[in-house]
């Protein structure tokens, strides 16, 4: 009796607290939720009175903001499919062919990439990009978040496409393919669960990186959405809750819609494996 | 089908030498296991055949055409994978006609011909699955199925049968068997074993550290090992092995050890000249022992280790004054006294010799 009561006792406490400390992360996304239809500006949490669609009107009629979340796709895209194609590539390269040192290489790129994503690398890639002439354009952007995330994603492809047995490359080559339809047919559909990973991965970094898109680009024609969120502050620099809250409410929504396709057609499963 | 001939084929992995020096000749339509204990070079040897390993130095010939440096696709060989390695995206259909898609065989026709295969191998009402769910032994027929549904120079065998249990082995065995004479398929099997090396194979290359130690004819192999490690690897259980010291005797041979005397043997030059150091090894198959009966002249005796009933008959385990063991096996007809000591006679002509090299001394008239 006296041992199972301290046992309940101990569970009663134990969610309390877990229950506790949910709130206090819920509370943030329930506002999150709730104050894009507030006409009232507020920070506390409200259930909003009346509900009011016209913060999105407001938002919608700001074309800088709106044009902006088409700029963040280009660049999110342009990204994500520079450093899908090119990490798949590099890390399957690195993981089934025999070059020595090969190992080293991923860590020295892993060390610098760290360096390139950094603010302190800023100056210097606003000279490199200036010196090319890309300075302003879609394209800059998309190169250096690619150069800063390649490497993160070619380490996290390669230790996937290691844990997968050869075997598989193998009996299609035995069976007659060549090296081409060997990848396209057998190696990329098993690695394509490391691949998705990794785009989700690139995607979501790139949608919320504010630092270089900001430095690189002038035009507010090509500014993502990470930048103009700031259009919703006042001159005087306070932001304007309740536009703020509607506009970032649409800004989050590619990012969770992103993560329900990709879970609904793939799966996050991170394993290879042949049979059980 | 065609034949296959590795000529002083070795294969170093950096600093380790797996296959020191190989030479062999397949002829056409032959069934060769490659037998052997793990780490001998078996797998490295079949993987040379496919061109998945390339030859440190040597030749490889695929009906008389060098093919050493040959892409695997190019070199028209089929092969099962240890671990099946079936495509796991790619239903059972897919998987088993994708051999046909990369020599451009329409849909339609590629799945008909996958539809055949499969239903030889009882499989066929499971082409839409995926590998994943399917059992282990429909798993490895699908493999087989792969490998079966192209016209092949040379069938080549990872152990397929290894991840199975004893009854689908079996059966398995079987089909294999049956496939051989159907088609008269030149094969490498690749085995550890020797049952199975036994039961498919037209000629068995035993192996070891990389070497091929003999490469017989099954029955051969089991009669007149060539070595005492080929003696100790065939054979279930394998042959007994008794270190002896031998002398000449009025012109016969005359063996002793603990607990055994053995006289009257036929002696020759080879075994003469064997004697003369002194040493030797007996080798005499557990199946040519018996339970001594009075009168018995060549006997060996020691303390009961192990009797093991097996239905028909039974293992019946001795461990000698000297701590060797030497099995026998009894068909339980026999009274098996299981008493503190054993004694069993054997029979002189069933009696293999080996000189202190461990290699086998030819059999009189050999
Ligand atoms: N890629 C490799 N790198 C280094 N050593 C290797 C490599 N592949 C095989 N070896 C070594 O070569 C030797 C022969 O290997 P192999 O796979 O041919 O053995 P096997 O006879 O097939 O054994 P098993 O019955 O266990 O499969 C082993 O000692 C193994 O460790
Ligand atoms: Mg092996």
């Amino acid at each position: 009796m006296q041992i199972s009561r301290s046992i309940y006792m101990r569970r009663a406490i134990f969610s309390v607290a877990a229950s506790l400390v949910g709130v206090v992360f819920a509370l943030p996304l329930v506002w999150f939720i709730f104050a894009p239809f507030n006409a009232r500006a507020e920070l506390g949490l409200a259930i909003p009175s009346p509900f009011t669609l016209s913060n999105f009107v407001t938002v919608f009629q700001n074309s800088f903001a709106m044009h902006a979340l088409l700029n963040s796709l280009i660049q999110a895209f342009g990204g994500v499919i520079l450093v899908g194609g090119a990490a798949t590539l590099a890390a399957y390269a690195l993981s089934r062919s025999s070059i020595p040192g090969k190992r080293a290489v991923t860590y020295i790129l892993l060390l610098f990439s760290s360096v390139v994503s950094g603010s302190a690398a800023m100056v210097p890639i606003f000279l490199i990009i200036s010196a090319i002439g890309l300075i302003d354009t879609h394209l800059a952007v998309i190169l250096v978040f690619a150069g800063g995330l390649l490497p993160t994603a070619m380490f996290i492809l390669r230790d996937f496409i290691d844990a997968i047995p050869k075997s598989y490359e193998e009996s299609a080559m035995v069976a007659g393919a060549s090296p081409i339809q060997t990848f396209f047919d057998v190696a990329l559909p098993v690695i394509r669960p490391g691949i998705v990973v990794v785009v989700v991965w690139a995607f979501v970094n790139i949608w919320g990186s504010f630092l270089i898109p900001f430095i690189l680009l002038r035009k507010d024609t090509l500014m993502p959405a990470s930048v103009a969120i700031y259009s919703f502050y006042s001159e005087a620099g306070t932001p304007i809750v309740t536009l703020l809250a509607a506009y970032s409410l649409i800004y989050s929504l590619p990012v969770i819609v992103l993560y329900l396709f990709v879970n609904w057609k793939f799966g996050f499963r991170f394993f290879g494996g042949i049979k059980s | 089908m065609a034949s296959v001939e590795f000529q002083n084929v070795s294969k170093t992995f950096g600093s380790f030498t797996a296959v020191p020096d190989i030479s062999f000749s397949i002829a056409d339509g032959e069934f060769v296991c490659l037998l052997g204990p793990s780490g001998c070079g078996k797998t490295t040897s079949l993987r040379m055949i496919a061109g998945l390993e390339t030859p440190s130095g040597g030749k490889v010939l695929i009906g008389g055409k060098d093919v050493t440096y040959l892409h695997p696709k190019d070199r028209q060989i089929s092969m099962v994978f240890q671990d099946y390695a079936l495509y796991p995206h790619m239903n059972l259909a897919d998987n088993i006609a994708y051999p046909l898609k990369v020599r451009g065989e329409a849909e339609d026709k590629r799945h008909a011909r996958a539809k055949e295969v499969a239903d030889v191998l009882k499989i066929g009402d499971l082409m839409k699955r995926l590998p994943s769910q399917i059992s282990g032994g429909q798993q490895q027929r699908t493999s087989l199925a792969r490998a079966l549904v192209y016209p092949s120079q040379v069938y080549l065998f990872d152990e397929p049968l290894s991840n199975l249990d004893a009854k689908l082995r079996l059966e398995a065995r079987g089909f294999l068997n049956h496939l051989q004479r159907d088609m008269g398929m030149t094969a490498v099997y690749v085995t550890h074993d020797q049952a199975e090396a036994m039961a498919l194979a037209t000629r068995i290359a035993v192996m070891d550290k990389g070497r091929i130690v003999q490469f017989a004819p099954p029955i051969e192999i089991y009669r007149r090992p060539a070595t005492t490690f080929v003696a100790n690897f065939v054979g279930n259980p394998p042959m007994n092995l008794v270190p002896v010291e031998a002398m000449v005797d009025g012109g016969q041979l005359r063996l002793r050890a603990d607990g055994l005397t053995l006289t009257g043997l036929p002696l020759s030059d080879d075994i003469a000249k064997a004697a003369a150091k002194g040493k030797m090894t007996l080798g005499v198959r557990p199946e040519h022992l018996r339970m001594a009966e009075a009168g018995d002249a060549n006997t060996i005796t020691g303390k009961l280790f192990a009797n093991e009933n097996m239905g028909p008959e039974s293992l019946v385990t001795m461990e000698r004054a000297d701590g060797g063991r030497v099995t026998a096996r009894i068909f339980t007809d026999d009274e098996i006294r299981t008493d503190d000591h054993v004694t069993l006679a054997f029979d002189t002509r069933h009696v293999t010799l080996f000189d202190d090299t461990g290699a086998r001394i030819p059999e009189i008239g050999e």
